[in-house]
């Protein structure tokens, strides 16, 4: 397979801990405001895959969280709608039909999630079964027993095998940073699964802590620069997991803009996997525009 | 899998950082509401704020504005003179004869007093100096703080220190400081100083003298017997004086070589001790096993941080020939992320340069880097109209001739080099008259403990940069000074050399 090949001829850089703690010490120490907040809260909630991922997720519970895309906040009617919808693959029929023509993707998770311990058959059949019933991207996981044993063609393998399962849907590759131990892993992970076919590449599944620390992002942000300078091709990242507050989001769109550029600012290329975030924006469009905060119980679930 | 798009045609992937298009930053200015700053400025002597004995003064300007902020009276010989004789007599009466557990406890004063007052003080550095906020902020003043913490807490344990010395005091010591670290300086300066029992005349950059003018009135504020710490404020002249007088035991300035030179022969057979801080000319060194982009960022840091007005920072870059390209090229892309601008915006990177003299000076070595065949990049940030400015500079392809490899510029101007071997890239940064620090960058441990030991310079660092820390000494080989300021080491200078009798 050709993906054994590009790895077995690539090396992942040396990463060095502190100093991407005290890169990301320094890239906090930005101060947001006005104009630029306005514009970065707006930004985030068009980033956002507003995501239900629970064992007791019911059609109920998929069609309130697509109502809320649909309409984040009825008192501001000029908010952008947020990137996609994201949920298990036996719920992704019912977000289809609740997003049909809104420009809302719908996102499902596959292969095992979270875990991921499934045999690769019955992984690809999942993909399958949710990209038919109409999801556009699907979020796969890898299989972190494998990758840290040091067998990285599997990973390789097995991420490629799920990009052809995805056919035209978008693939993201949840590496679950948590899981990895140390940042040089994370970067390994990054080039593996940009290499493999991955069109974004994803901190975590939100089921293990810590998810999207900064560090990490960093880190990964960092290996989608390297990969797009050497080939030209932009991957997409999604911080998912721990970032629940606007003030969290502005820090990322920050290390965004000054790793990646302007052309990473675009629900396309970066996207939040969140749950609470979206109400925390709006919280605070609403208070830069009237000086006071509301209670969350202005703000619908 | 071909990793190339030259083959494809297309235009190289181009990052977009930085810039005006797109999602920029809204100015966020620190405010300015309840700092006091003063129309005049007095000397410091004997515990009471005076005039100059001659009624001259000179003008204090805001590099980024170019505006005045105060006049400052301008000390002559007189003036010098009254202040030794105040510290000689606190010395004698008072300040060596007390307890060493209350000259600690008023050290530990001034630094809590500091603490307190760390945001006017870190506000009015950033107006007097043209320091970015961030840096004044996070920086100056914590660590001014962490000096005066440190050695206040050996003020009663100097025998510990020193066993079997006898810890004496030398007397009166004449303290002149430069204009890149106000503050700091002023800590790095008196601290150990009063700790260990000398009284002190110290005069500040006459760029920069406000902020220690805040820490005399800290020192009031802080119940110091009167005559303990003096403060003269002045330029060449009135720093001329304080080191030559006669009654000065001990000598210590931080500047330029060039001075450091003139103090050394003036002092010549005088009998006087001293310690001087002087130039440096610091090579950063990359190797291709760093961890690239981690490399980047202490690279930056090091020239960067302070505008480059830093003796100790990393002014050559010396990158191992296999990774030059791309260490080059993300150095560039990271420079395009820096925003040069006004001081007090929290946001600013890189802040004024501190006078129209200095920024003269480094123009002038942008002049002859080109002159000599190195080629410049700078970045494309906008910068204000008033005031003095350069924009983050790179001398590629620069060589160990050129004047822009050998002299320091203190401003943020980087010489890049390459290297083919270990050996190699040690001679280059061994091939400098100056020899204060210096920098490597290696993921391999070993390597980096091995090329430290061979770089004959203070103070080095290992995958970091620019990190100080009251206990840890700091200092120069060859012209980059004599004597040592920071932990143990620094005490040891303010002490009678000799054994007890």
């Amino acid at each position: 397979m050709q993906s054994s090949t590009a790895t077995a001829s690539f090396e992942s850089p040396p990463i060095d801990t502190v100093g991407v703690e005290e890169r990301v010490a320094r890239l906090c120490s930005r101060s947001i405001k006005k104009d630029a907040k306005l514009h970065a809260l707006h930004l985030t909630l068009s980033m956002i895959d507003l995501t239900t991922l629970e064992g007791a997720d019911s059609e109920g519970k998929v069609r309130q969280l697509c109502a809320k895309a649909l309409q984040l906040h009825a008192a501001l009617p000029d908010l952008p709608h947020v990137a996609a919808v994201c949920v298990y693959p036996a719920l992704v029929g019912v977000a289809r039909r609740a997003l049909e023509g809104s420009g809302i993707n719908v996102a499902s998770v596959a292969t095992s999630f979270p875990a991921g311990q499934a045999p690769i058959e019955i992984k690809l059949l999942e993909v399958r079964k949710a990209v038919e019933a109409g999801a556009d991207e699907v979020d796969m996981v890898i299989s972190r027993g494998r990758f840290l044993a040091g067998d990285f063609a599997y990973t390789a393998d097995e991420i490629a095998s799920v990009k052809e399962a995805c056919g035209e849907a978008h693939l993201k590759v949840i590496l679950e940073t948590g899981e990895l131990g140390t940042l040089d892993a994370v970067r390994r992970a990054s080039d593996l699964a940009m290499r493999s076919g991955a069109d974004f590449i994803k901190t975590s599944t939100g089921k293990i802590k810590p998810a999207a620390t900064m560090p990490v992002v960093l880190v990964m942000l960092e290996a989608i620069r390297d990969h797009y300078l050497r080939t030209g091709e932009k991957i997409g990242m999604k911080p998912a997991g721990g970032i629940s507050t606007a003030k969290d989001a502005i820090r990322h769109l920050v290390m965004v803009r000054e790793t990646l550029g302007q052309d990473w600012l675009d629900p396309d290329l970066y996207r939040f996997g969140a749950s609470s975030l979206a109400n925390d924006v709006l919280r605070q469009i609403v208070k830069q525009g009237s000086g006071i905060y509301q209670s969350f119980d202005d703000f619908s679930l | 899998m071909t990793e190339s798009t030259q083959s494809t045609g297309l235009a190289a992937p181009k990052l977009r950082l930085g810039g005006a298009d797109g999602w920029g930053y809204a100015p966020a200015p620190e405010s300015t509401d309840h700092v006091e700053l003063r129309d005049r400025y007095g000397l410091f002597i004997d515990g009471d704020f005076t005039d100059a004995a001659d009624g001259r003064t000179f003008e204090t300007a805001n590099p980024a504005t170019e505006e005045k902020i105060a006049d400052v009276a301008l000390a002559s010989d007189a003036d010098v003179d009254a202040a030794v004789a105040a510290a000689r007599r606190a010395y004698e009466e008072v300040w060596s004869q007390l307890p060493p557990r209350e000259r600690g406890k008023y050290v530990y004063r001034i630094a809590r007093v500091l603490q307190e007052r760390g945001r006017e003080l870190a506000i009015t550095e950033s107006l007097d100096g043209g320091k970015p906020i961030r840096e004044s902020r996070d920086v100056d003043i914590p660590l001014a703080a962490a000096h005066f913490f440190y050695y206040a807490g050996w003020a009663d344990k100097l025998d510990y220190a020193f066993p079997g010395r006898g810890a004496r005091p030398l007397g009166v010591a004449g303290q002149v400081i430069p204009w890149n670290f106000p503050l700091l300086m002023a800590a790095w300066k008196i601290a150990p100083a009063i700790a260990a029992g000398n009284t002190v005349v110290l005069k500040p950059a006459e760029t920069t003298p406000l902020t220690a003018l805040k820490l005399a009135e800290i020192i009031r504020e802080a119940g110091l017997p009167p005559g303990v710490v003096n403060i003269v404020t002045g330029a060449g002249e009135t720093g001329a004086a304080v080191v030559q007088h006669p009654d000065v035991d001990k000598v210590a300035f931080t500047g330029s070589t060039e001075v450091g030179k003139l103090i050394r022969r003036a002092l010549a057979g005088s009998g006087k001790h001293y310690t001087l801080e002087l130039g440096g000319k610091a090579a950063n060194l990359v190797f291709e096993d760093a961890a690239v982009d981690q490399a980047v960022e202490g690279i930056v840091n090091g020239i960067f941080f302070n505008q480059g007005h830093v003796c100790c920072a990393g002014s050559r870059l010396l990158v191992q020939e296999s990774v030059a390209d791309e260490v080059i090229s993300k150095l560039k892309d990271r420079m395009e992320t820096l925003i040069v601008g006004d001081p007090l915006d929290k946001n600013t990177d890189i802040g004024a340069i501190n006078s129209r003299a200095q920024l003269d000076k480094i123009e002038e070595y942008l002049e002859i880097g080109e002159a000599e065949g190195a080629a410049p990049f700078q970045t494309s940030c906008p910068v204000p109209e008033r005031g003095y400015w350069c924009r983050p500079t790179l001398f590629l392809r620069a060589s160990q001739s050129h004047r822009v490899v050998q002299e320091e510029i203190f401003g943020p101007v980087l010489a890049v080099q390459t290297f083919r071997t270990v050996d190699e890239g040690i001679a280059m940064a061994n091939n400098t008259p100056y020899g204060l620090s210096g920098g490597v960058w290696s993921d391999k441990g070993a390597k980096a403990f091995r090329v430290t030991s061979r770089i004959r310079a203070g103070v080095l660092w290992a995958n970091t940069y620019n990190k100080f820390d009251p206990t840890a000494p700091f200092g120069g080989y060859k012209e980059s000074g004599i004597g040592r300021e920071g932990g143990l080491a620094g005490l040891h200078f303010y002490l009678q050399p000799e054994a007890a009798a």
